[in-house]
């Protein structure tokens, strides 16, 4: 992009400014509808890929879906019929390749199928899951991001200073913490030995619905988002830091000094402007890592969203559920890391000047 | 009557080393010293060159007289500005106002701020931008350019965007740092004619540069730095006729200029 030239050519180059500009604009939209046509197909690829590789492994699982969800016992008290009418049920008696042909042709017309475990609608069921998930995750994804990025930018901005000593060394701590592990701990000390806070569940116990408020689910919901963003965080945070590091290095740091700002001023109007393009990308893309970890953490909380509900289905061979999630999730995924591109594109003035990617 | 001040250059360096303290492996420290013992004056109106090789420690002179060498730099010796003391605390009152640095190139201007609010410096005042934009003016940019971003600069824009970025106030020592490599030699004249100008007006401007030959036609005395130390200090003559060159070095650097070697063979018949 940058070209050397004389100085005459540069006063000629910025007569044209406004033809430039408007071929930039034509080429901009022309490309952006190629853009979003290459993403979606992307997408598909994506989705079928995906919802295969889980079918299929699924059909490898050892786990037999009858002895999981009726039972030894019951079983033997059955007659052949009523447990050939189950076999077909569960779908323990189709091919799996004609089985996922049947599932992807009613997912192409928008038939997610039935969940075997609920006896609902697959959307149904999630739909209810992910409420509860919803409010968690979003949550959990915020504040990991924003905690990540503030205590990262000043960790970065203050090397070397005690504060940034405990910051990182903090971050490493919890980085080198399991998910799971960080769950019991928290539940050890908030809800056992102390007391404050519910040991699980999205609401009280025995509580009939109508009853349930907003109160009861904030503060069911507290330890296991807490936890949640606390093992999202040092990721972001440690990265942002290292590029914070290299900002403040950078020459053009050391002119902003050099033309009599502060430390401060030189942090905050050029460190978090250079921090905030690669720490909005960072946090596009940990979509992924939140969902994964919801997975774990609203098991130890027996929480009931959609990570539950994901690991319930799995495990008791509910196919058509499995599914669901799996291309639901799948599509939060990459609808974060498209977020991700497009942002980088409308914020990064040298994408956005020069065409970006919409 | 005449005081002592006005003999003493605006910028005085006496006996400057610059050590850095280095960490290699198990517990071992090694020091380095890439400056040492220098010695300096920036008179006012006058443009001091210092030319060396690169590595020669010409940035680090620079950046020691700006305070912005890295944390680990440990600085011995003596700067004096203005009569006065240059200690961290005066750096950081007096530049960007009365000390001004223009750097070697564009990626010292912030990648994702337009030229105009970097010249601003975080003051929006109409009084500030009626500065950055008479700045601008003055070396030919026009007040478009002022919303451009640094990669949209060309070569010969960049270096007049930094040179204006000096000048939005008015400083009395100018520090340009190899301001002109990479520039077609019309545009490297230019640059330097334009800092010419500004000692002419009054600032002390210390270039520093690795091409001797532009140094000796524009600037009034020239300092040699040879490995961290300053070999020589003569005036810019001295580099047209070779008279009073006592270092080796420098009078190594004399034959090389382009013509002087035929010159001396004929003085050695
Ligand atoms: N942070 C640092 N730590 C250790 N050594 C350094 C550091 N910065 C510079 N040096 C050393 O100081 C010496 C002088 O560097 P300096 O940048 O001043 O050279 P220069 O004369 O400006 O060269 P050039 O013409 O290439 O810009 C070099 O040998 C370099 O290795
Ligand atoms: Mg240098």
């Amino acid at each position: 992009m940058r070209k050397r030239m004389s100085e005459s050519e540069t006063t000629v180059q910025s007569g044209r400014g406004f033809w430039r500009d408007k071929a930039l604009w034509r080429s901009r939209w022309l490309r952006s509808g190629g853009f979003l046509c290459r993403k979606g197909a992307r997408l598909l690829l994506l989705l079928l890929g995906v919802s295969a590789a889980a079918f299929f492994l699924v059909s490898l699982s050892p786990v037999d879906p009858l002895q999981t969800n009726v039972g030894q016992a019951a079983l033997g008290s059955m007659s052949q019929e009523q447990i050939a009418r189950l076999r077909s049920y569960w779908g323990a008696d189709t091919p799996p390749l004609q089985g996922y042909a049947a599932w992807l042709r009613g997912a192409l017309s928008g038939d997610l199928g039935t969940s075997l475990l609920y006896r609902r609608p697959v959307l149904s069921v999630m739909g209810e899951k992910l409420k509860n998930s919803l409010w968690l995750t979003a949550a959990a994804w915020l504040l990991s991001g924003a905690g990540g990025f503030a205590l990262g930018t000043l960790a970065g901005a203050k090397q070397g200073t005690q504060a940034d000593r405990v910051i990182t060394g903090a971050a490493l701590l919890l980085s080198g913490t399991p998910a799971f592990f960080l769950a019991l701990l928290l539940l050890s000390v908030f809800s056992v030995q102390l007391g404050w806070l519910p040991v699980g569940l999205s609401v009280p116990i025995g509580m009939a619905a109508e009853q349930v408020g907003l109160g009861h689910r904030l503060v069911h919901a507290v330890l296991p988002g807490l936890c949640l963003s606390l093992s999202g965080m040092p990721n972001i945070l440690l990265q942002v830091r290292e590029k914070m590091l290299q900002v403040m290095e950078s020459d053009f740091v050391l002119f902003a000094r050099a033309r009599g700002d502060s430390w401060r001023a030189v942090a905050v109007r050029h460190g978090l402007r250079n921090v905030a393009l690669p720490a909005l990308t960072l946090q596009f893309a940990s979509v992924g890592e939140i969902l994964g970890g919801s997975v774990l953490v609203e098991q130890v909380f027996s929480y009931p969203g959609l990570g539950q509900a994901a690991v319930t289905a799995g495990l008791g061979g509910d196919v058509p559920l499995l599914l669901g999630i799996t291309v639901a999730s799948a599509s939060l995924v990459f609808c974060g890391n498209l977020m991700a591109d497009v942002l980088y594109g409308i914020v990064d003035p040298r994408m956005r000047k020069a065409g970006g990617l919409l | 009557m005449q005081t002592a001040q006005d003999h003493q250059p605006l910028l005085a360096v006496e006996d400057l080393t610059i050590r850095f303290l280095q960490y290699g492996r198990g517990l071992r420290r090694r020091e380095l010293a890439p400056l040492q013992h220098v010695t300096l004056g920036a008179d006012r109106g006058q443009m001091t060159a210092v030319v060396g090789a690169s590595g020669s420690g010409k940035s680090l002179l620079a950046h020691a007289v700006m305070g912005i060498l890295p944390y680990n730099a440990q600085v011995l010796g003596r700067m004096y500005f203005d009569g006065g003391p240059l200690d961290a605390q005066r750096i950081e009152a007096l530049r960007g106002r009365e000390i001004a640095l223009i750097p070697q190139g564009v990626s010292w201007l912030d990648p994702l701020m337009n030229v105009g609010r970097q010249l601003q410096n975080g003051d929006r005042s109409p009084q500030r931008k009626a500065l950055c934009t008479k700045a601008l003016q003055r070396y030919g940019l026009s007040e478009e350019t002022q919303k451009l971003y640094p990669f949209q600069l060309s070569g010969g824009m960049a270096r007049r965007v930094l040179m204006a970025s000096a000048v939005v106030e008015a400083p009395r020592l100018i520090i340009a740092d190899e301001p002109t490599p990479g520039l077609p030699a019309v545009t490297a004249r230019r640059v330097l004619s334009h800092l010419r100008q500004l000692s002419q007006e009054g600032a002390a401007v210390l270039l520093i540069t690795h091409d001797l030959e532009l140094a000796a036609q524009t600037a009034d005395r020239i300092a040699v730095m040879y490995e961290g130390t300053i070999v020589e200090q003569v005036e810019a003559e001295a580099f047209q006729t070779g008279e009073g060159l006592s270092h080796p070095y420098s009078q190594a650097l004399f034959d090389a200029m382009p013509g002087h070697d035929g010159f001396l063979k004929l003085k050695g018949r």
